[in-house]
């Protein structure tokens, strides 16, 4: 009896004790809730964007009309339009259209395809990667748009100077991503290979390349953006046809809405092929990986 | 016992680095000959040459000295002549499990179709059906395993070296892996060479042991597994199991007392 009287007064006290040091001890935390965000269904946001893009325009106007700012600067949405309706049936529109779409396509398959071959020809041999790669590095923090005006010097005024700087700017990337590809195959694989009898053409046909290929696809992206924005760099220096001629050329006689027109047709094009080059890259990665 | 004709045998082959302070003798001369169908484990602690041992069977790397003589052919430094499968799987996740297995064959210059048709039956046979189509990375670690070591069957040499396949599989489908192999080996009759770090492993899948030590990477005894098969699992408790597991942990053990030695 005792013993336990004196037990249980033992617990008593260690649990009195315990309620009464807790809180001094411990200090109070803040109560908190984990923060959850609301998505918006996708109508409002859609709505929001449209609601965001109408409102800017239709106070450019208004700002134009009323004199809060210079119209001949800024130009005005209403001038825009109407110098996009003659750009597309009086003026060259489908001219300039296709002659930077082309320097830019050209570009872009030249330089990709040479450059992840030049990329994947590293493999082959340790002391040919060895002496080319201070050339490439080189030539890749080289700021390529600075050769343009010599570039326009060598091939002339025409399509072939455009494409020669849209690849330049692609060649280098496709280069460096592919060889990035071709230093990441496990060696062990590579092993593999040889213990079961390979050549070197097997083990680059049947290993090197498929394992490359998703390394070469990955940059197909960033280099059509790189191609066009070579080809309008050439434009700019020196040409007869293209979107950025157009651009050059309206900014210098003061045709701001023409400038404007062009910008905004330039976006088009670049927004569609980036597209394009997405839609293509989705369909090769679900090729190589089958 | 070196009566019988020797399927592979290593003369005295060493194998010595240049590293900047001197030369590093990673294989001391080692010799070893194993008859046709034999089952032969070799284990030892981390750094004793094993791998590099594997890689000069292989023909992956030149050896220093001495030659691998394979049916009484000179086959140092020649490759494709053993089927190698290492720790890793290895198998290229851009073909199916099927296209996976056929690589050998490929590579041989067998044609697709006549590849595929061979293996498609012993893939279905060896624990694979259903998997034939599906690509390495919908496969577990032990079906993979499976399918590589198909790969190395399917190359079709006498010799297979097998480098600690099973380590990094869980200790339940290590087991089922072990009998798997065990079934492979007696159907397909293969001289098999096994590493691994796993003393009962060792003792419960061969027929011979070779224990290696360090510094430089050496065989230092050969033992035998006199235990008739098929072996049931129970066997690891038997007398005859554990005093030949004692030797190998002495043997172990005795060789990392004298490289801790040489290291203090």
């Amino acid at each position: 009896m005792t013993i336990q009287d004196t037990s249980r007064i033992a617990s008593v006290t260690r649990e009195t004790a315990r309620t009464e040091s807790a809180p001094s001890v411990r200090p109070a935390r803040k109560i908190r809730r984990l923060p959850v965000q609301k998505d918006w269904p996708l109508w409002v946001i859609i709505g929001t964007q449209i609601g965001i893009l109408v409102a800017v325009i239709a106070l450019w106007q208004i700002a134009a009309d009323c004199g809060w700012i210079d119209g001949f600067f800024w130009s005005k949405p209403s001038a825009i339009y109407a110098t996009l309706i003659t750009f597309f049936t009086e003026g060259d529109a489908l001219t300039d259209i296709g002659f930077t779409f082309r320097s830019t396509i050209i570009g872009f398959l030249i330089g990709t395809a040479a450059g992840s071959l030049l990329g994947l020809s590293f493999w082959w041999s340790r002391n040919y990667a060895a002496v080319a790669q201070p050339f490439v590095i080189c030539f890749e923090s080289l700021p390529k748009l600075a050769l343009a005006p010599l570039i326009i010097l060598v091939f002339g005024m025409g399509l072939a100077s455009k494409v020669a700087i849209a690849t330049a700017l692609t060649l280098v990337v496709s280069t460096l991503t592919a060889y990035a590809g071709v230093k990441a195959v496990d060696p062990d694989q590579e092993r593999l290979f040889y213990s079961l009898g390979a050549s070197r053409m097997q083990v680059f046909r049947k290993l090197i390349v498929p394992f490359c290929l998703p390394w070469i696809i990955s940059v197909l992206r960033v280099n059509i953006g790189l191609a066009l924005t070579g080809a309008i760099v050439g434009e700019f220096i020196a040409s007869q046809h293209g979107l950025g001629r157009q651009i050059l050329y309206a900014g210098q006689t003061y045709d701001i809405a023409l400038v404007w027109v062009a910008v905004l047709v330039l976006s088009t094009l670049a927004v569609v092929m980036y597209a394009t080059v997405s839609w293509i890259e989705s369909l090769l990665r679900k090729g190589v990986r089958q | 016992m070196m009566a019988a004709p020797a399927k592979l045998r290593l003369d005295d082959v060493s194998m010595s680095f240049k590293t900047p302070s001197g030369v590093f003798q990673a294989l001391a001369p080692v010799s070893l000959a194993i008859p046709q169908g034999r089952f032969v484990s070799l284990i030892g602690p981390s750094g004793c040459g094993k791998s590099t041992l594997f890689n000069v069977i292989a023909g992956l790397l030149e050896p220093s000295g001495g030659r691998v003589v394979i049916d009484g052919a000179d086959a140092t430094g020649t490759i494709g002549r053993v089927g190698y499968m290492l720790q890793k799987d290895l198998l290229l996740p851009w073909r199916t499990v099927l296209d996976n297995v056929i690589l050998g064959m490929e590579i041989q210059g067998l044609p697709l179709q006549a590849a595929r048709d061979r293996a498609l039956p012993l893939l279905r046979r060896y624990g694979l059906a259903g998997f034939e189509h599906l690509y390495p990375s919908a496969l577990s670690g032990g079906m993979r395993q499976r399918a590589a070591l198909l790969r190395t069957l399917m190359f079709d040499t006498d010799v297979i070296l097998l480098d600690e396949p099973f380590g990094a599989l869980d200790a339940q489908t290590k087991l089922q892996m072990q009998e798997w192999l065990l079934q492979l080996w007696s159907d397909f009759g293969k001289t098999v060479i096994f590493v691994t770090h796993d003393v009962e492993e060792a003792i419960y899948l061969s027929d011979e042991i070779n224990v290696m030590a360090t510094r430089p990477g050496r065989i230092v005894e050969s033992i035998p597994v006199p235990i008739a098969r098929p072996r049931p699992r129970g066997v690891t408790l038997t007398p005859e199991f554990i005093a030949i597991k004692e030797r190998c942990l002495e043997l172990l053990t005795a060789g990392h007392h004298t490289a801790l030695g040489e290291a203090a």
